[in-house]
This record gives C-alpha cells, sequence and structure tokens, in this order.
C-alpha cells in the first residue's frame, strides 16, 4: 500500500464561526509537515467534503507549529442557530477530515 | 513585578461546577497575585437569556451561578482572587444581585461587585444603531436582542478601582483573562504585542477544559490521564505577554504542545488577524514548547493596532424546531427505518423540507439536503435509529410533525420502538460592525 490515512500523521479540532466552520490539522511530527502541505491541498479538502459543498476552502499555514488551519465556508446548513443536523456546530468534522488518504512519499 | 496567574473556572453555560475548586485551590497554593475568569455565553446562550428575562425581568443571568460560584467565593474573597465573568448574560445587575444575595447566605461580607454594561443594543436607541447598520435584513416584528462584544480595558479598570468581583454581559471571551493582565501589568491600550500575547492566552483558556485533556482524548492515538477528573487551566502571563498554560493541581488531564496548538486554532481563521475588541492577534509566528509535564509556554504572539469597530450579533426569532427519532433492530432493521423514512416523507414531505438520518449508518457527518444519505449504499444493519427533523414558521405545523413521528409506534413499519420527540424555539441570527465611539461603555458597583 502506498496511500495512508492522516489519521496516522496528524490530529484535529474543528471550530465553528456562523455558518463556516475551521479545522485544524497539526502533524504528530514535524518531519512530515512539508510533506502534509504538498499533498492536503484545499482543493483535495474541498472534494473530501463535497457532501457538505463548501463554497471556498482557505488554507493557513503555520510551519512555526507545524499546522495548517482550514476555514471552509457555507458548511454549516446555516450553522449552529439553523442547521438541521444533530451536530449543528460540525465538531465531528475534524474526524472527517482524517479519514483523507495521502501518498507516501 | 510578580508573575499573574489566571484560572479558569467554566467554559460554557452549564460546565461542571465542581471544576474551579481545584483551581482555586491550586491558585492559593501558589500565592502571588490571581484572578479567576468563568465563561458562560456561546453565541446562541446570551439570546436564549433574553428570552428569559422577558418572560421574568429578574432572571437572564447565568442560570447556573449560584451553583458556580458557591464553593470557591469564600476563598476567593478571603485569598484576593478576583472573580471575572461573564456569567450576567443579559441580566448583569440580576446576576450581581444574586452574588449579594449568595455572600450573605454564605456568612461573607458584602463583596464589592463591579457591573460592566452598554453591550446591550436591545432598547429602542440600540435598536436603531443596528438597524442602521443591518439595513433591510433587520426584521423589527422578529427582533429578540443585539449584544456588542466589550473589551478588557472596563474589567481592568473595574478591578482597578477594586472590584472582588467584575459582572459582564457580551465581551469578547479572552478579554476576561485580558482584563486582569491590563490591571496587574499597567498596559496601554497601544502596547499591542503585550495585548495580543495575553489574548490568546485568554483565547486558551475560554473553553475550560478543552486546553488542558477535553475534547482531546482518542484512545489508542491521544490518551488523556483521568479524563473522569479533567483539571481546568492556568495561565500565568507575563509581562511581556507571553504565558504558560498549567492545569489545577491533583487533578485528571493532560496539557501537552498538541492540546495547546488544537486549542489555539479553535475557532480562529486568519491566523495572522484574529480580531478581538481589544486587539488583532497574529500567531502565525507563534511559538509552543513543553516545559515541563502538563506546563506548555506560549510565545512569539505578534499585536496589531484594534480596529475602530466593535461586533454585534442580532438575533431574530426564527420559528421552530421539531425532531424525532425511532429504533429498529434485529433482521431486515435497516430496511424498517428506510420505510419509516418513505412514510414520513409521504405524509409529511409536502408541508416543510425533512432532514432524515439514519444513525448507526451515516447521521451527522450528512448535510441537511441529505445527499450523504441518498448515496449510502443499504448496509443491512441491525441497530438503526431513524431521526427526523424540521423547521417551519408555524408552531402547529411542527406539532403535526411530532404527532406524525408519534404514530410511528402503532402505524409504522414492524417492531419500531423509543420514539422520542421534541421541538424548540429557533433564533437566527445576523452579524455587523459598529464604531466603537457609538456604543458607550458603564461601570458601576453595587
Amino acid at each position: 500500500m502506498n496511500t495512508i490515512a492522516l489519521y496516522d500523521l496528524a490530529h484535529a479540532r474543528t471550530g465553528d464561526k456562523g455558518n463556516h466552520a475551521n479545522i485544524s490539522l497539526i502533524a504528530y511530527k514535524n518531519e512530515d509537515y512539508a510533506w502534509l502541505v504538498d499533498q492536503v491541498t484545499p482543493e483535495r479538502v474541498a472534494a473530501h467534503f463535497g457532501a457538505r459543498r463548501p463554497s471556498e476552502v482557505r488554507r493557513y499555514l503555520l510551519p512555526n507549529i507545524g499546522a495548517m488551519n482550514f476555514v471552509m465556508h457555507d458548511v454549516l446548513d446555516g450553522g449552529v442557530n439553523d442547521s438541521l443536523n444533530l451536530d449543528m456546530h460540525g465538531k465531528s468534522l475534524s474526524f472527517h477530515l482524517l479519514t483523507l488518504t495521502i501518498q507516501k512519499p | 513585578m510578580q508573575t499573574l496567574a489566571v484560572g479558569c473556572g467554566a467554559g460554557f453555560s452549564g460546565d461542571r461546577v465542581d471544576a474551579a475548586v481545584p483551581v482555586v485551590k491550586t491558585l492559593i497554593a501558589r500565592g502571588g497575585p490571581a484572578a479567576l475568569m468563568f465563561e458562560n455565553l456561546a453565541e446562541r446562550t446570551l439570546a436564549q437569556q433574553h428570552l428569559i428575562r422577558r418572560a421574568n425581568p429578574s432572571l437572564g443571568y447565568e442560570p447556573l451561578l449560584e451553583l458556580e460560584l458557591s464553593p470557591i467565593l469564600a476563598d476567593c474573597l478571603k485569598h484576593n482572587i478576583p472573580i471575572i465573568g461573564n456569567f450576567g448574560a443579559a441580566n448583569p445587575q440580576g446576576a450581581a444581585l444574586c452574588i449579594v444575595q449568595l455572600a450573605e447566605k454564605l456568612g461573607l461580607p458584602k463583596p464589592r461587585i463591579a457591573v460592566v454594561t452598554g453591550d446591550d443594543l436591545s432598547n429602542q436607541e440600540g435598536r436603531t444603531l443596528v438597524k442602521q447598520h443591518l439595513n433591510n435584513a433587520f426584521d423589527e416584528r422578529r427582533f429578540v436582542c443585539a449584544n456588542a462584544y466589550l473589551g478588557a480595558f472596563e474589567i481592568a479598570q473595574a478591578l482597578r478601582q477594586g472590584a472582588q468581583i467584575v459582572v459582564t454581559g457580551r465581551v469578547a471571551d479572552p478579554s476576561l483573562l485580558l482584563g486582569p493582565a491590563i490591571a496587574h501589568y499597567q498596559w496601554s491600550a497601544s502596547d499591542w504585542d503585550q495585548l495580543a500575547g495575553a489574548t490568546m492566552a485568554g483565547h486558551l483558556l475560554e473553553c475550560g477544559a478543552q486546553v488542558s485533556g477535553g475534547y482531546f482524548a482518542d484512545p489508542g492515538k491521544k490518551e488523556v490521564p483521568g479524563l473522569d477528573n479533567v483539571g481546568f487551566p492556568i495561565a500565568e502571563i507575563f509581562e511581556d505577554g507571553s504565558c504558560v498554560i498549567t492545569k489545577a493541581d491533583h487533578t485528571g488531564g493532560l496539557v501537552d504542545c498538541r492540546t495547546v496548538k488544537e486549542q489555539l486554532l479553535y475557532e480562529v481563521h486568519d491566523p495572522a488577524a484574529y480580531i478581538t475588541p481589544d486587539v488583532v492577534a497574529d500567531i502565525t509566528q507563534a511559538k509552543v514548547e513543553q516545559l515541563g509535564p502538563d506546563c506548555v509556554r506560549l510565545s512569539g504572539v505578534k499585536g496589531h493596532a484594534r480596529t475602530d469597530t466593535l461586533k454585534v450579533l442580532a438575533y431574530f426569532d426564527g420559528g421552530w424546531l421539531g425532531e424525532g427519532e425511532i429504533s429498529y433492530a434485529g433482521p431486515n432493521a435497516e430496511a424498517r427505518a428506510r420505510l419509516s423514512m418513505e412514510v414520513m416523507q409521504k405524509r409529511m414531505g409536502r408541508y416543510m423540507h425533512l432532514r432524515f438520518d439514519l444513525i448507526g449508518l451515516t447521521s451527522i457527518l450528512g448535510d441537511d439536503g441529505g445527499s450523504m444519505l441518498n448515496n449510502t449504499p443499504v448496509t443491512h444493519s441491525r441497530d438503526v435509529r431513524l431521526r427526523v427533523a424540521a423547521k417551519h414558521e408555524s408552531l402547529a405545523s411542527i406539532e403535526l410533525l411530532l404527532q406524525e413521528l408519534t404514530a410511528l409506534w402503532t402505524g409504522g413499519p414492524a417492531g419500531g420502538g423509543g420514539v422520542r420527540v421534541s421541538k424548540r424555539q429557533r433564533l437566527s441570527n445576523l452579524a455587523c460592525l459598529i464604531p466603537r465611539k457609538k456604543i458607550p461603555t458603564i461601570i458601576h458597583f453595587i
């Protein structure tokens, strides 16, 4: 197998603001960071969350702490006040991000 | 100068009311200047408290206030640990009176309580101001409340004037920590790096246990010892604005680089511009270092000049939400749950959009439109719970939905059990930015 799930390389946490979710993705090991940045692009993350129809996925890099921050716009069906989802904050989305698989280097 | 320590006693409305006890004990054992913050206001909590206050003008503040302060009030007053909390919610004056009564009940001398107000823009004057900024989106008939996010300087001023307890309504969460830090180090409104550093310390503490092992454990992957007794965090704030995050002594939980990094980015969008009423913080050059067990340093946070505006959230009546669930188990359970779904769609689908979830198969990852569920193949699961949810302007329509869900007991597929239905009022919100000079803040003592 030449692929590996993000779950084995990084941890993540979701936060919400209005109809937008942010998911931090933090490498367990600093040496994996550059490789994660190459492969976990905003486009791949947008496709991975296709069912939520993000209007935009923006990625911010924090190399100092080996982290990326993905801000996904309009993925919460209106957000905590409007959504019919049981998880109206989208808190569980971080673990969905960790199911994304990437190529081993 | 002695270093200031700030502990966190709550991270939301409904947090554990015994959490502050070990925090206060640790602050006392440490000695030196200290403060205790309570963060009790999520976005929605405040609007709910406005509705409660409408029904009973003496309420509208944090419902757990007495329970959360009773175990620590005497110790905090005795050891000069000021308490800062946004537990005032929609009625800061009411919260202050509640604390006065609590102190009396506990046989304590009347504490010096400062009440910070000005955030509430729900009166006619405030409403007019908010309306100007929301234009046509402002619906007068549905208006519930509007509150501005106030900052830390009024909290600091109250503390400098000798407040033992500072009660606020809506303030930016990190300002609850920044306030005592400003008061202690005498920072000015343009000490941007210091303000930004302490703002991020406040950001790390504002969700209580989320930086000290809560919202983190993943068995086999990210272990957290003693999660059942997770300790709440304490930040030591230094004069340059950097901080060290620790937690209450003799508790479970974990503070390490991973927990701190996760919480540092929690609810952050652009890490170069984390905007609060006090400062614009930039964490792109921040450093996170483990100094010892449950001891992590955050440094390198940069600050930029604060904006001229304050964020205001206005809430409007958003109709009703109704939801219900029914379970199926054993052979062909999933097919029966799916048939139940069809029945609901045929009977109610023409009146309102229904969201369906098959709990155990696909639920929270799906979207309200149902595209994920529609693409989920039949799995022959033997333990499935159907959930149906909808929103509607009219309470009568939502009650009809709940009746239909309840009727699945006898009129739905075989073996359906455990019907639960519930409804609640919805609140929708709109945000705007209003020049801060138009929103005066008032401090008064009681």
